[in-house]
């Protein structure tokens, strides 16, 4: 497989240089793989960290910024970033308010996120807060598995509770705004094809031209079923119906978002945007703000998911509210 | 027991670079076992986080298990990242505490801190057993290594005898179905391959085997 790389062994390294080249406001921590507003935040403001396996851009160093992030852990490619990591991140951006973890619910971030917090209590010194993204409704929550994974929803949880800590709420009001985003989110995704890890060289898994994955998460994990390869119609229902028979979204609006995996055109995420928008709509659910494009991605994977969002009319105002990131930027 | 029959810090520190060989000559079969059911990275972490090991051990050489084992831990929970890190690393660190300030453990002393280091393990991922993680080889290891050490086996009979478990436990997570970890998404797609912890694991007690034969 054929990538735009040095060396396999020096992808992120290599990777955070560009992205410090690239933006001037954005800080880069080359020793501890920490992505930071050049800017901070106010004093006596929250500030909000994330952080995962690399492979996802522009999640989550692309939302750091104005708005959304104050910084973000950089893993190896698809490996969650290390105790040490966070929490070199957690006391960089402390502004005496509190710190809030975004994890996405994968064994291996949320338990180097509880080191990292355990750690940070130890010194005493910053209040820190988790919010554990579970939004992926392909995964059954049940003790048979390790609960749903976080995926998309993570993306809307950052520019909404990122704008609330914008506005200077305290540390109680940030968690309970993520963790009523969570609750009210769901994900579904599915690839039709797997993804190359650099390290690796090779696809993860072998998809046939005939064949989709449908219920995958976002690091090449083939998905809880393999199904014949339908038109993008048969495939947005069979993303969408889930989500509508695991979450009632009643009649109150919604943002939804349609993202790409990283290897599939945008013409056909708005093509498949609008075979969502029309199931939704047939099912009566309204869409006040949408979202297309690659936000949370899986590498070089084909494939794209879908993330709805109950969303009344705060959650609305704090997703209009100004960003100004890598990913996402508007109304500054 | 003669008084020889004991695990000295320099064979620790065989132990740790005989794991360290191990899991450089197999990071692609490693990898290769977590391509199939997670997602592709187990060889390289581990190969990696042992690399960075061997060489903090080697620029500060430990005078007692505690320290060995904390400077092991430490490396690899800094090191590594994913559920590998937290939990190889949460193991040694325990092992180490409880082997504590001493600079040689016969068999009893090492399985019980053996054993506390799977209680870490336990803690951080809450595992049981047949979830088809790294705790299918472990345990059985240390299982196998105490009914050993009472039956009066030597330390090269006990380690030898959890090399067997282990290993045996690793080929049992083949059937199973995973319920932790990134395999448990795969639902019933899980079985039919090794789970790669637990085969990493088996690796871990075949090194201390080797180190520990007379």
């Amino acid at each position: 497989m054929k990538k735009l790389i040095n060396d396999p062994d020096h992808v992120l390294a290599d990777a955070l240089r560009g992205i410090e080249a690239a933006h001037a406001d954005l800080r880069v921590d080359h020793e501890n793989r920490i992505i930071y507003r050049a800017t901070p935040k106010d004093h006596g403001t929250v500030a909000l960290v994330s952080g995962g396996g690399s492979g996802h851009e522009p999640l989550h160093g692309g939302f750091v910024g104005f708005g959304m992030l104050d910084a973000a852990c950089a893993g190896e490619v698809f490996t969650s970033p290390t105790p040490d990591q966070m929490q070199e991140a957690t006391k960089t951006v402390d502004r005496g308010a509190g710190v809030l973890h975004i994890v996405k619910n994968y064994t291996g971030d949320v338990m180097n996120f509880e080191m990292a917090a355990e750690l940070a209590a130890m010194e005493a010194s910053v209040d820190v807060r988790t919010v554990v993204v579970n939004d992926d409704v392909a995964v059954q929550d049940s003790l048979y598995t390790a609960g749903r994974r976080g995926v998309g929803l993570t993306v809307l949880l950052e520019k909404i509770v990122g704008a609330a800590a914008e506005q200077g709420r305290g540390l109680d009001d940030i968690v309970a705004l993520a963790e009523k985003v969570n609750g009210d989110g769901r994900s579904m995704g599915m690839a039709l094809t797997s993804c190359t890890v650099p390290a690796a060289g090779k696809p993860t898994f072998d998809l046939p031209e005939d064949q989709m994955e449908i219920g995958i998460g976002i690091h090449g994990e083939p998905g809880r079923h393999r199904v014949p390869m339908g038109t993008a119609s048969e495939i947005a229902q069979q993303l969408v119906e889930p989500i509508l028979g695991d979450l009632d979204f009643g009649s109150s609006p919604t943002i939804v978002m349609l993202n790409g995996m990283g290897g599939t055109p945008l013409i056909e995420l708005y093509l498949m945007y609008g075979e969502v928008a029309a199931i939704l709509e047939k099912h009566g659910v309204t869409v006040a703000r949408s979202l297309v494009g690659n936000y949370i991605t899986s590498l070089d994977m084909a494939g794209c998911s879908v993330t709805v969002l109950r969303a009344d009319d705060e959650i609305v105002s704090l997703w209009d509210a100004p960003v100004e990131t890598s990913g996402l930027r508007w109304g500054r | 027991m003669s008084t020889t029959d004991t695990i000295t810090i320099e064979g620790f520190t065989a132990w740790l670079a005989a794991f360290r060989d191990r899991v450089t000559e197999q990071r692609s079969y490693l990898t290769e076992l977590d391509s199939a059911i997670g997602d592709a990275d187990h060889g390289a972490n581990m190969a990696r986080g042992m690399a960075a090991v061997m060489e903090k051990v080697g620029a500060s050489p430990a005078t007692t298990a505690d320290e060995l084992f904390k400077t092991v831990g430490m490396t690899l929970v800094t090191s590594v990242g994913g559920a590998s890190g937290p939990l190889y690393g949460t193991f040694f660190l325990r092992l180490g505490m409880t082997a504590g300030a001493v600079a040689e453990c016969d068999a009893a002393a090492l399985s019980s801190a053996l054993r506390a280091g799977l209680d870490g393990v336990v803690a951080r991922g809450k595992a049981e057993a047949g979830d088809k993680t790294m705790f299918d080889a472990m345990a059985p290891a240390l299982e196998a290594m105490d009914a050993a050490i009472t039956s009066g086996a030597s330390l090269a009979e006990a380690t030898a005898a959890a090399r067997d478990a282990a290993a045996a436990g690793r080929d049992a997570t083949e059937t199973l179905v995973a319920r932790k970890g990134r395999a448990s998404y795969l639902g019933e797609r899980s079985a039919g391959h090794l789970d790669p912890g637990a085969t990493s694991t088996a690796l871990l007690f075949d090194a201390l085997a080797e180190v520990t034969a007379s």
